[in-house]
């Protein structure tokens, strides 16, 4: 039972403290589920990360779903992802007709004016720690560094980039 | 006659489920969450279903942009509310969320454990990691070209990298650091976004 409530509290803190869109909680589930609870080890999270990419819905709620499920099976993966959806509920039900002129508060416009670069920080952080559990050996970077310049240039979609991905690594599986 | 035709289609009380069935929907066929996923539910409630003008959603999406959260939630969640009050908003998440969660336990229950020692799957993860990462960095670089304008944000982005480097701090410290020093180094009328 105590498994299951910090499963739904730690999603609770996570979708709270995502700000900015799917990859905005990479840094906080980092930071939770591997450094603090040690529930997953870095290559484990990119799998999922990588499963939460190819399958329909928000990177955010398909991670937390299948991060509750390898902790807690069936119901934890329902916590967790209950969890990273409370915030945003409670916020918009109890607070949503006071938003739009809180939003537009000149203070809360700084606020979140200085919150966004911060948010960048951490998923650069994150990306470079994610970067050396995936980026092994020649062909991964090789991998990572065409599917980059293809996403960057020819604006390939993310399920593109990862059906290459997968096609690459069947290619390229030195094992 | 015209008096008539002023009333909108939307005093049509919409019901509970409709709205549950759109967000399955919107849920089940959309991939990439977020910014993949706007012009979808754009698509089938401003256009093909009429049941939000399109000022409110743009007004909406200043709200989500805002607020923590998956984008894509927030806007089910607004547009839920707005058809049909608090019960509409939990109907609308619960109904964009049905389908992806159901997708990823058959995966993760039933599925990966079949195949994950396969050579084929243990291949195809082995080229999907460095996909990840290059989807990571290009969302990042497209976020940062958008949002850290102007030296102060570099400034600021820089520092903050080194502050978590080299304290390791939670991650949410960082984030209201850079929110308090959002409001000490932009000043008023600094507000609106370049």
């Amino acid at each position: 039972m105590s498994l299951l409530l910090t499963l739904y509290w730690i999603f609770f803190k996570i979708g709270l403290f995502t700000f900015g869109g799917g990859y905005a909680m990479l840094p906080l589930m980092e930071a939770e589920i591997i450094a603090r609870q040690g529930w997953l080890t870095h290559p484990e999270f990119i799998d999922i990360i990588a499963v939460a990419e190819a399958t329909p819905g928000p990177v955010a709620i398909n991670s937390a779903t299948y991060v509750g499920f390898q902790v807690a099976g069936i119901p934890g993966s329902l916590l967790a992802t209950l969890g990273v959806i409370s915030p945003s509920l409670l916020l918009l039900l109890v607070l949503g007709p006071f938003l739009l002129r809180w939003i537009k508060d000149p203070r809360v416009q700084r606020f979140t004016r200085g919150l966004r670069p911060a948010v960048i920080a951490l998923i650069l952080l994150a990306a470079i720690s994610l970067g050396r559990a995936a980026l092994v050996d020649w062909s991964t970077l090789i991998i990572a560094a065409g599917l980059l310049g293809l996403r960057l240039l020819r604006r390939t979609s993310p399920l593109i980039t990862i059906a290459l991905g997968a096609l690459l690594g069947l290619l390229l599986y030195p094992y | 006659m015209p008096e008539e035709r002023a009333k909108p289609e939307a005093e049509t009380r919409i019901s509970l489920l409709a709205i549950f069935l759109v967000f399955l929907k919107i849920g089940a066929f959309t991939f990439g969450g977020g910014y993949a996923m706007l012009p979808i539910i754009q698509e089938e409630l401003v256009r093909r279903r009429r049941w939000v003008d399109q000022d409110t959603f743009i007004d909406n999406l200043v709200i989500i942009q805002s607020l923590p959260g998956a984008m894509a939630l927030n806007k089910s969640i607004l547009t839920g509310i707005k058809l049909r009050g608090p019960w509409g908003g939990v109907v609308a998440a619960l109904g964009v969320v049905a389908a992806p969660v159901l997708v990823i336990l058959l995966l993760a229950g039933l599925l990966l454990p079949l195949f994950r020692e396969h050579a084929a799957v243990q291949a195809a993860f082995y080229g999907l990691r460095p996909a990840v990462v290059a989807l990571i960095l290009s969302a990042t670089l497209d976020l940062g070209r958008e949002i850290v304008r102007g030296w102060r944000a570099v400034v600021l982005v820089l520092f903050l990298m080194l502050l978590s480097l080299f304290f390791q701090p939670h991650p949410i410290l960082i984030i209201l650091a850079g929110g308090l020093a959002g409001l000490l180094i932009y000043r008023k009328g600094e507000e609106e976004k370049e």
